[in-house]
This record gives structure tokens, sequence and C-alpha cells, in this order.
């Protein structure tokens, strides 16, 4: 069997090989398979608010730096000086015009083009400066979405997420009319592989277990809100490795149903938000400040998650890191964007109410898989439902995903 | 109710200190004035938490619960809790607002569970204020070293 064949006979429709988890030659194949040929999230728009701003970020473990250069434009360059390769950003986030390595001083603009180098005169006529830019990533982005590419020749984006992108634009929809901004971001990592997290976000059968103590930290209404698995909820297949899954009906359009009265958890909030808004504005932020009642989990590394964006960072077979990034309603109502960062502190993060336990869970799913030499993780609940979509504790999603993977891992 | 001294304000942050690794939480919530805040920041110079993003930004309501969740049994990432270890040092009093006695201190927490030791080292900001129990606690922030890095789980009280 060629490797080829031998990773795909490792992903079956109802199950996967443990060695997914394990196998650090998968792991590596994996980076170069699938984090080197497809669309890999690197920012929200938002997190560049000007013109020569810049943030840190990663295409699988590679280093780059994501740029809004002076005419706006965005760039994500390799974090690698083309002189002797030392890193040329290592400020998270900031602006500048120039990037200058503190190693020989070679400085670049933030489109990656090579500006000056010390003491040229001793490279005499050997040094061409059009030669050597920061290697630049092909960039598109979706609804502030910033994703990038090592591939010159795949899709656009907008047709690899194809069908998610509806569901995207109904996630936006808890700017509440004002936009999104990332508001801040919880950063943690597990000792666990990266695909544990991607199957996490498509997970609604763990919730009410996991997540009990959460549940009980609620009041009465809130609690009934978020008893996911009893609403009529449904995941489904997006296609490329994508999935949807709703937990909250109710909450799929918050422009609909602007009437419904106002949830007990929010009243305070709609009092203030009264102040110095007409009623109707009042619901419409009110409904949007809890964030949408779904799940968007898009192939590899990015999931729209209720009320905030969750990144995967692989970093090894065997230890991942993950950024969950509050979102607020860019120039919204203070009270409005500080009650999300209340909820948001309220379960995510290396210290909410949720995150931890989910962390312990995957961290343990990577201690349990070094058990068994020839054992198999399941994906077989809703199979019989069909294979495009079933009922919101369904594994449709991670059999979307795994689908992807084969695919990737088969080319 | 008599003036807070340096040495009484380190005499209460190590009772602090020990009621949280002996995790003795009702004594811990006790210490609290019920308009305080617990604050364990993500942006290490916010100019006002209440604006930003924090890993904890908890008033009396909040802390009740993180207290409630830590003990139910029902957090998997809190039973079995990890064992912890720390200590508190390098006092400094600063100036602070009338009637509150600010210190600044050290605290290094070793953290055990199952086969792994890891540490946590934090600047910590006490607001403590004279009360009739003794010294009460308006606001601790601790501003972990590496706070604005990706972190762990934590199923713990820092
Ligand atoms: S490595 Fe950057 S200037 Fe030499
Ligand atoms: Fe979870």
């Amino acid at each position: 069997m060629d490797q080829q064949s031998a990773y795909a006979a490792l992903a079956r429709e109802d199950r996967v090989h443990t060695s997914l988890y394990t196998d650090p030659a998968i792991f590596d194949a994996e980076m170069d398979r699938i984090f080197a040929n497809t669309w890999v999230w690197v920012a929200h728009a938002s997190e560049l608010p000007t013109p020569n701003s810049y943030k840190m970020s990663h295409v699988g473990l590679q280093p780059v730096v994501v740029t809004r250069d002076k005419e706006s434009q965005l760039h994500v360059l390799l974090n690698r000086c083309r002189h002797r390769a030392a890193s040329v950003c290592e400020q998270k986030r900031g602006r500048a015009q120039m990037f200058v390595c503190r190693y020989h001083g070679w400085s670049y603009d933030m489109t990656g083009r090579l500006r000056a180098v010390p003491y040229a005169a001793g490279y005499g006529t050997e040094l061409n400066k059009e030669d050597y830019p920061l290697v630049s990533l092909r960039v598109e982005t979706y609804a502030g979405l910033v994703f990038a590419t090592m591939r010159d020749d795949i899709q656009p984006l907008a047709e690899y997420l194809g069908p998610a992108r509806a569901w995207i634009d109904l996630f936006m929809k808890q700017g509440a009319g004002f936009g999104i901004k990332v508001a801040g971001e919880h950063r943690f990592r597990f000792p666990g592989n990266w695909k544990i997290q991607l199957e996490n976000t498509t997970d609604a059968y763990h919730f009410p277990i996991v997540h009990r103590s959460f549940l009980t930290s609620l009041d009465e209404e809130t609690e009934g809100q978020f008893d996911v698995l009893g609403q009529g909820g449904w995941i489904e297949d997006l296609g490329n490795g994508h999935s949807v899954m709703v937990m909250i009906p109710d909450l799929v359009d918050l422009e609909a149903n602007l009437d419904a009265p106002i949830p007990e958890r929010f009243q305070d909030l709609a009092a203030e938000l009264a102040k110095t808004h007409a009623p109707q504005e009042v619901r419409r932020i009110v409904r949007a400040v809890g964030g949408t009642g779904f799940n968007i989990n898009l192939f590899p590394n990015v999931a729209c998650s209720m009320a905030f964006f969750r990144v995967l960072r692989p970093i090894a077979v065997n230890e991942t890191e993950i950024a969950h990034m509050a979102l607020g309603m860019a120039g919204g109502p203070e009270a409005a964007n500080q009650a999300r960062l209340r909820l948001h502190e309220h379960f995510q993060g290396p210290m909410g109410f949720g995150s931890p336990d989910d962390a312990e869970g995957w961290e343990r799913v990577q201690r349990g898989a070094a058990a068994g030499d020839d054992l198999w993780i399941l994906l077989n609940r809703g199979l019989a439902q069909g294979s495009n979509t079933g009922d919101v504790s369904a594994e449709t999603g991670m059999r979307a995903a795994y689908r992807m993977w084969r695919r990737m891992m088969a080319q | 109710m008599t003036a807070i001294s340096l040495p009484s304000a380190m005499e209460f942050i190590w009772l602090e200190a020990d009621l949280l690794d002996s995790h003795d939480y009702a004594a811990w919530l006790a210490l609290w004035t019920a308009t305080g805040h617990y604050i364990i920041p993500t942006e290490r110079d916010a100019e006002d938490y209440a604006a930003v993003l924090n890993v904890v930004y908890d008033d009396q309501e909040m802390r009740e619960a993180r207290v409630k969740r830590l003990q139910s049994g029902l957090s998997m990432s809190a039973s079995p809790a990890a064992r912890t270890v720390r200590t508190v040092s390098r006092f400094r009093a600063m100036d602070g607002a009338a009637g509150v006695f600010v210190v600044r201190c050290a605290q290094h927490i070793v953290e055990y569970k199952y086969d792994r030791t890891r540490m946590l080292a934090a600047d910590v900001l006490f607001w403590l204020v004279p009360a009739a129990s003794g010294i009460s606690l308006q606001r601790k922030v601790v501003t972990l070293i590496n706070g604005d890095d990706a972190l762990h789980g934590i199923g713990y009280l820092l």
C-alpha cells in the first residue's frame, strides 16, 4: 500500500484510527498536506485596525506576521529575515512602518519589501534588494475573517467556504448593526492532538456532562437555554470539512424575534441601554449580546462558536494551543460590550467555568489514546440519520472534518 | 478598627494564601468586602480592568459561584483538584487611596496533578481595608508573569 492509501485507510466513515492522535509522522504529514495546502485562518480584520498595524500568527507550524500596509492592504508574511533567517517581529501586535531585523539590520516595509541593508557597499553588485522581500502568502478575506494559504493555485476562499458563508453572515449579526471587533483573547495549551479540539467544537454530546458545573452556576431561565440537546438542534455537513451545529434554534437569526421578552439576566443591561437608546435598538442589542446559538467549524483551524472565535494551533502531535477570542460590537455601547466580556470570562479561558473542564477532557483523551495497539476512535453517533445532517448530538460534523482529512491526506 | 500596618497586612496575606492552598474556600470568601473584586488580567497594564478581557473578573456573586463550582464535584478539572503550594513574599506597601492599604508582593505557586508539576509566578496587588474583624480584602489583582501568553486549564484559585 502506498503512503496515501495507508493514510486513507486510517480514516473510515464511522471511525478513525488512534494513531491520528499519537503518530508524529502523521502529524508531520498533516502540516505538509493539510496546513500547507489549504486556507488557514490567521486574523480578524479588526485586529489590524489602522494602516501600518500588524499581529503575529501562524500557518501550521510556520510563524507569520499579518500586516496592514499604509494603503490598508492586508499581507501575510513569513516571519523570517531573508538574510540569515532571524525573526523580524517579536511583538504580538502593534503598529510600525518597518520591520527591522535586529541581527544585521535589514529592514522591510509592511508589504514585505526589503528597503534597506546596512553597509550595502560590502555586497558590491551581488545583492538585488528586489530579490529578497519577506516571503508573502496569498491572502483573502470573508466577512472580516482573514485567511492565508501557501498555495497560489487552490480555489478562492469564497469557494472553499461555500455554504459556510451564509452561516458566517448569520454569526456576524451579533454585531447588532455595529460590526464585530475582537475584544481580547484567552490563550491556553493542552497536551493533546489538534483534532481533539477540532472535534469538540462540533460535539454537543459532551455539553451536559462536562459542563454541568457551568450549568448549575446559571439562573434557571439561562440554564434552560443551555439545554443544548433538548431544543431540536441539528448538525449539517457544509462541505470541505466545514460544518455547523445548531444548539439553540431560537438564536440562529439574531435579527428575528425582536419582540420576544428580554431574558431575566439581561434586564439590567436593557434598563441601562434604555437611557440612551430607542426601545427597538435596545432589543436588537440585547438579543445580540449573548451571541448566536450555533458553532461553525471551519476546517482546519477556526470556529465561529456562539459568541467568540476559537482558533487552534497545532504545536506537536500531542500539544495544541487554543485562542478564544472575545468579540464586541465595534463602536457599540460600552455597557453591552462589558456584558459580553463578562459572559466570555464566565465560560472561556484558563479559569472559565467551562474551558478548563474541556481541556481536562481533551488531555484525558490523549492520555487514554496511549492504551491499545489497534483501537479506533468512534464517530458513528447518528450515522443512521444520513451522511450530511443529523440531530444536534450526532457526530456528523466530525465525520465531515475527517472526510476532508482523508481527502487531503490521500492526495 | 485599627489602622493597617505592613506586618498585619503580611499576616493577612499569608492567611489568605494558606486558605487557598488548603481549599478552605468558605473562610476565603469571608475575607472579602461585599464590593471587592478578584481580578486576574490578560493585559498587563490595563487602566480599567472592567473594560477589557480578563482571565478572572469576579464580584462577590461570581466569587461565590466559582467556589461553588470548585467544590461541587461536577467539574472534572477541579475534582480531583490539583495540589498547590504557594509562597508569598517581597511585600511592599504602596501609595493608595484614603482608607485603603495597598501592598504589592510576589507569589509563586507550584501545582501538581497526575504526573506533572507546574509553576505559576505572579505579582499580586492587594487593597486592604480595616474591618471589625481586623482586615478585609477590597481588591486582589494577580498579574501572572505570562498572563498575556498561553496558559493552561487552572482548576484552583490564584
Ligand atoms: S539575519 Fe536578518 S539581517 Fe541578518
Ligand atoms: Fe465543551
